[in-house]
């Protein structure tokens, strides 16, 4: 299918075409005696694509999918509907050696670097056992792991190399989590959150170290975040998703500057800015996040959404181009 | 990417060391006996059975199954404790005392090998199930679940009638029989260690399913093994006495069951001697007890919240 534009260099690396992403629930005894087997749309039709060393941030409330995407991106969970495509060969149904080919290029950071490491191994073992898994070749082993602890500037390596994950900091052990996904070498890279559990005054160093390596290796990185001023600072193109679906997908600075799609709008609005002179006008959203079992029909953010019309329950708006590289999903943008 | 000098960073290669993480976990046993006052206890009371089973042949004074003359003789029967026969000597003969170190012994080589078997086959069941789940879950746990409803005592009886009587039907049977508690426990805890994202991490660098359970989830649950292989083996030895005494035991090894079933049949009771069957009793007690007194405290720092 898209095998044959891998030749062109502006061909995306990682293409994904509609991919949803539905999980079953348990059933309660109402739902037995109904017959009914409740689900849940964690990720609902998205399509999106990435360029080589292009770094995409996606925003958005816990709960809205962005983490199920982001597995989905890495092979780690199947999409239900759809299909993501990696330079050209789609990553379903692929053979042993051919998913351990995908696996040194497609690598993921995690948010809890406490629960990311095996407590039963050290820290040199946690950074061996990519290289043995993904079946790298004996004698460039040490090589990548010094690589990488230098690439992640982690000081005192020496010492850290033989610890247990508990008697690191978060710092230390974020850095090492980095570390563990790089000593593959990957093309791309996914970042789930990977400040969240951090202390403040250790984010920035975490953060420095992520853009200087996504720039220095031309790493295709996706960030996920829920926090716009994180995502802002490390990717040029920001996507927004709402309960599933992307409803705003552009460069970073227009998407902050002038967000197009209502929620974007009351996220930008939403991140404390220390300067008072720049202000957006607030756009009030009534509620929380609906019950994501039973989404609104259409326009799944119409409930909360101050423009809301009755062709939004009806039409599910698409995800259209209306400014240069700038998408957005919603009826009243043009 | 940055030329650093390579200032020495002295990599090196990760020992694959499999003793590392048995260690640690047995290492944890010792911790806790030095906090839990119990654990203590039950830990001096197994090294010093450990320590009568390893030289019980130094230790014994007779053969425990020899018949025994008087200088004069007669048959040594029914003798109370002197300085040759510190317990006395049985209705046949035979030297108290030797039995009852011999039968630490045999007590100690059933229940080890019986707890090293429910959790070997333990923890590999409930690897497997709590990993795969699906169908191959629900088989395993039918198993279980039969394994469970098998009665115990008359199924190590058959099994005794099937085989030569021997102290290894025991074994078979408490393996057989005791495995399920174990699996089921050590499942539950794989299912919920599966969705870590330490796990995560494996299988998105490549590793294939048997590398994650075996090298990456095991590890994390030995603990839990260990806490059910000390109520394991303070089991076997009580099953092995109730086999013994029932008259299915082995006739050609000494084992506290033996002993108690020999003083049973010869009315030991009735003659008051309660040299004989008494110390068997203890020993029981003591090294059953000891068992738990471990498992408690292990327990405790398994699952810290349990504390009353």
């Amino acid at each position: 299918m898209s095998a044959l534009d891998t030749n062109t260099p502006d061909a995306p690396l990682i293409d994904v075409q509609g991919v949803s992403r539905r999980f079953d629930l348990n059933r309660s005894m109402g739902d037995i005696l109904k017959g009914r087997y409740p689900t849940v749309d964690a990720v609902s039709d998205v399509s999106l694509s990435l360029r080589r060393g292009e770094a995409v941030g996606i925003v958005g409330e816990s709960g809205c999918g962005k983490s199920t995407l982001g597995r989905i991106l890495v092979k780690l969970i199947p999409p239900s509907g759809g299909h993501v495509v990696f330079d050209g060969e789609p990553i379903a149904g692929m053979d042993r050696k051919r998913e351990l080919a995908f696996r040194r290029r497609a690598q993921l950071v995690f948010q809890n670097p406490f629960d990311a490491l095996n407590a039963h191994f050290t820290i040199r073992r946690s950074l061996y056992e990519p290289l043995h898994n993904a079946k790298i070749p004996v004698e460039e082993h040490e090589e990548r792991v010094a690589e990488a602890i230098r690439m992640v500037h982690l000081p005192t390596a020496e010492h850290i190399l033989d610890s247990y994950p508990h008697q690191l900091s978060g710092g230390q052990l974020q850095r090492i989590v980095l570390a563990r996904a790089l000593v593959l070498r990957p093309e791309f890279i996914v970042a789930d959150e990977p400040v969240s559990m951090l202390d403040v005054s250790v984010r920035a160093g975490i953060l420095n170290v992520f853009r200087q390596i996504q720039r220095d290796m031309g790493l295709a990185a996706v960030f996920i975040s829920h926090d716009l001023a994180l995502v802002r600072y490390v990717c040029e193109r920001t996507i927004t998703m709402y309960l599933g679906t992307v409803v705003e997908d552009g460069p970073t600075s227009d998407v902050i500057a002038n967000p197009l799609h209502p929620y974007t709008r009351a996220l930008v609005a939403a991140v404390p800015v220390p300067n008072v002179d720049q202000s957006h006008d607030p756009l009030p959203i009534k509620g929380g996040i609906p019950d994501a079992r039973n989404p609104p029909s259409g326009c799944r953010f119409r409930d909360r959404c101050p423009l809301a019309e009755a062709r939004c329950a009806s039409e599910r708006p698409v995800l259209r181009e209306v400014r240069a590289a700038h998408k957005v999903a919603c009826h009243f943008v043009d | 990417m940055p030329q650093a000098p390579d200032t020495a960073l002295a990599i090196g290669r990760p020992r694959t060391n499999v003793f590392k993480s048995v260690s640690r976990s047995l290492g944890a046993v010792f911790s806790v006996a030095r906090r839990d006052p119990y654990a203590a206890v039950g830990l001096v009371i197994y090294a010093g059975f450990a320590l009568i089973a390893i030289f019980a042949d130094q230790l014994i004074h007779n053969d425990p199954l020899e018949i025994l003359f008087t200088p004069d003789y007669d048959l040594a029967r029914n003798l109370p404790p002197s300085q040759d026969f510190w317990l006395g000597t049985t209705y046949s003969g035979r030297d108290i005392y030797s039995q009852l170190i011999m039968g630490t012994r045999s007590a100690l080589i059933v229940g080890l090998t019986a707890a090293l078997c429910v959790v070997a086959i333990g923890t590999v069941i409930g690897l497997i199930s709590g990993y795969f789940r699906g169908w191959v879950d629900t088989l395993l746990m039918r198993i279980a679940d039969i394994a469970l409803g098998v009665p115990f005592l008359p199924f190590v009886i058959v099994l005794a009638a099937f085989l030569q009587p021997s102290q290894w039907n025991v074994v078979i049977g408490i393996a057989l029989l005791l495995w399920p508690n174990s699996a089921r426990v050590i499942r539950a805890q794989v299912m919920s260690l599966r969705e870590r994202a330490f796990v995560e991490a494996a299988r998105v660098t490549g590793a294939g399913p048997w590398r994650i359970l075996f090298i990456h989830v095991a590890p994390n649950v030995l603990a839990l093994s260990f806490l059910y292989a000390s109520v394991a083996v303070g089991w076997a030895i009580l099953t092995e006495a109730s086999i013994s005494f029932l008259g299915f035991g082995p006739s050609d090894t000494v084992s506290w069951g033996y002993m108690l079933q020999d003083a049973y049949a010869s009315q030991a009771l009735g003659r008051g001697q309660y040299y004989w069957f008494v110390p068997p009793g203890l020993c029981i007690i003591a090294i059953v007890v000891a068992g738990f007194f471990i498992s408690r405290g292990y327990e405790e720092i398994l699952f810290p919240k349990l504390k009353a």
